[in-house]
């Protein structure tokens, strides 16, 4: 009997935009349970990452494993392209994804958000989609908006189905791409509390944020991108007070002053 | 005003009216179904495809109308290859041809409409409905068409009304439409201005109630762009 593969594994994945290369080679591996923060400066690759996760940017080289499983690509012109789509589909309705811009369907009701990729992508029973949508909309606290569309909603409410939207997939891993950074800053903390239940719930979450005390409260381990590469990594505490990396205090001490500043201001 | 006069006109011109409506009712909605197939050769990323697709639409958006039933009805026919072909038993119809005009022409401006509907798409949507794994026919018939119809449905109801007045071309190719029947009187009365006039008043009534329709279904299908729901009941209700 061997241990359990890790929910989601990546080794050396490789991300080329023409000549710029924003992912120099990263392994991760994320354990059931655990919460992994991306930390790193805009343009640092982290939110590529994410996207290379469910190949809405496919990796130049490297491997994605979900829950054991490759995901197997073939050389096409240019690079590469995943070699069977029906696996893609099935590992992405694996993943939950939550985008910084929300992108809820906007001829739909947030209820029917919820219950799409259940009912037609894993052809769960309507009635039960319904049930369950019905909890999860409650659970991050928008029931009462379940038959209103996202354009009635503010940013906040908007986030919170889109993160229900997710959930409704029973997804082994959670991909949070800057949830909180199109949103007013008023806004930011009912979204950051669902956030930080699912953790409490033990949930598989990779979370790319620049809110970094709420990155330190939350996730098991801070990973620190800088430059396309993993420049330091460890738990949150650990990586605080003792930083391993020159470049991650910088970082740190630059986002503390910003802090700072908009505190004053 | 010569009121029993206009009340003639426009019992003599009404018999035209199914003319008109077949006419507009068949080419717009085969023609949807080219202006379809052209904007996904456009959208295809293909050289071959895209290049006919480009072709069709340089042609018959770039030449008058009335030329190109001209060319179908009077010219095609002086071709020995046409008259012993296997469409001829169409083409010498004028019905035909006046609908073969008529459709290839609201499939090249249909298709730029259509077009433009499917690039409207916010590309997140379709990421979104990509990351819950949806692919192929699915995302398509879930997520792009429905966001892309609401899009170009307002330039499409243009295009019909468009098309209706178009109609009014075929009576240089012999039929017997409104406009057509509108002449008619007129060859034999020469009262112009009654007769045009009612025949305008039959196209207007008609474009009114295509307005009115697509109006409706616009209204019908965008409840997102209108104001907030009232509050929904209670939850406890619903379980």
């Amino acid at each position: 009997m061997t241990a359990a593969p890790p929910a989601l594994e990546l080794r050396g994945i490789v991300k080329r935009f023409g000549a710029l290369e924003v992912l120099r080679g990263i392994s991760l591996a994320a354990a059931e349970g655990e919460v992994i923060a991306l930390l790193g400066a805009s343009g640092s690759g982290k939110s590529t990452l994410l996207r290379c996760i469910n190949c809405l940017e496919i990796p130049d080289a490297g491997e994605v494993i979900v829950a054991g499983e490759a995901i197997v690509f073939r050389p096409a012109r240019g690079g590469r392209v995943p070699a069977d789509r029906r696996q893609v589909d099935r590992i992405r309705a694996s993943l939950g994804f939550v985008f910084q811009s929300f992108n809820l369907w906007s001829h739909m009701t947030v209820l029917e958000n919820v219950i799409e990729a259940p009912v037609h992508v894993q052809k769960r029973p309507r009635a039960e989609a319904i049930a369950e949508a019905e909890a999860l909309l409650a659970k991050v606290g928008i029931a009462e908006k379940r038959h209103h569309y996202p354009a009635h909603l503010s940013g906040g409410q908007q986030q919170r189905a889109a993160i229900a939207r997710a959930l409704a997939m029973h997804p082994r891993v959670l991909l949070f791409d800057e949830p909180t950074s199109a949103l007013d800053p008023e806004l930011v903390g009912e979204v950051l509390r669902v956030i930080r239940g699912l953790a409490a719930e033990g949930r598989t979450m990779l979370l790319v944020t620049h809110e970094m005390g709420f990155a330190r409260d939350v996730a098991s381990r801070l990973v620190f991108l800088d430059q396309g590469r993993i420049e330091c990594e460890g738990p949150p505490a650990a990586l605080f007070a003792e930083p391993p990396s020159e470049r991650f205090r910088a970082f740190v001490a630059r986002h503390r002053e910003e802090e700072r500043l908009r505190g004053a201001g | 005003m010569d009121l029993a006069f206009l009340a003639d006109c426009f019992l003599r011109i009404v018999p035209g009216i199914p003319m008109t409506l077949a006419l507009t009712a068949l080419s717009v909605s085969v023609g949807l179904v080219f202006a379809c197939l052209l904007a996904a050769m456009r959208l295809s990323g293909n050289t071959l495809l895209d290049w006919p697709a480009r072709l069709h639409v340089f042609v018959f958006r770039g030449t008058p109308l009335a030329i190109q039933m001209f060319l179908i009805y009077f010219g095609l026919a002086q071709f020995e290859v046409v008259r012993t072909s296997v469409l001829w038993p169409y083409l010498r119809e004028p019905f035909w041809c006046a609908f073969g005009a008529l459709m290839l022409n609201t499939a090249a401006y249909g298709s730029e409409i259509v077009r433009g509907g499917l690039l409207a798409v916010p590309c997140g949507e379709v990421e979104a409905a990509r990351a819950c794994g949806m692919s192929g026919f699915l995302l398509f018939r879930r997520i792009v068409a429905p966001i892309a119809l609401r899009r170009a449905l307002p330039g499409y109801g243009n295009e019909i009304i468009l098309m209706v007045k178009a109609t009014s071309l075929a009576s240089m190719v012999t039929l017997v439409e409104v406009t057509g029947l509108a002449a008619r009187i007129i060859s034999t009365t020469y009262r112009v201005f009654e007769a045009f006039a009612v025949a305008a008043a039959i196209y207007l009534a008609i474009n009114f109630a295509i307005a009115r329709a697509v109006a409706a279904l616009e209204w019908w299908l965008s409840p997102h762009l209108r104001g907030a729901p009232p509050p929904a009941p209670d939850l406890r209700l619903a379980h």
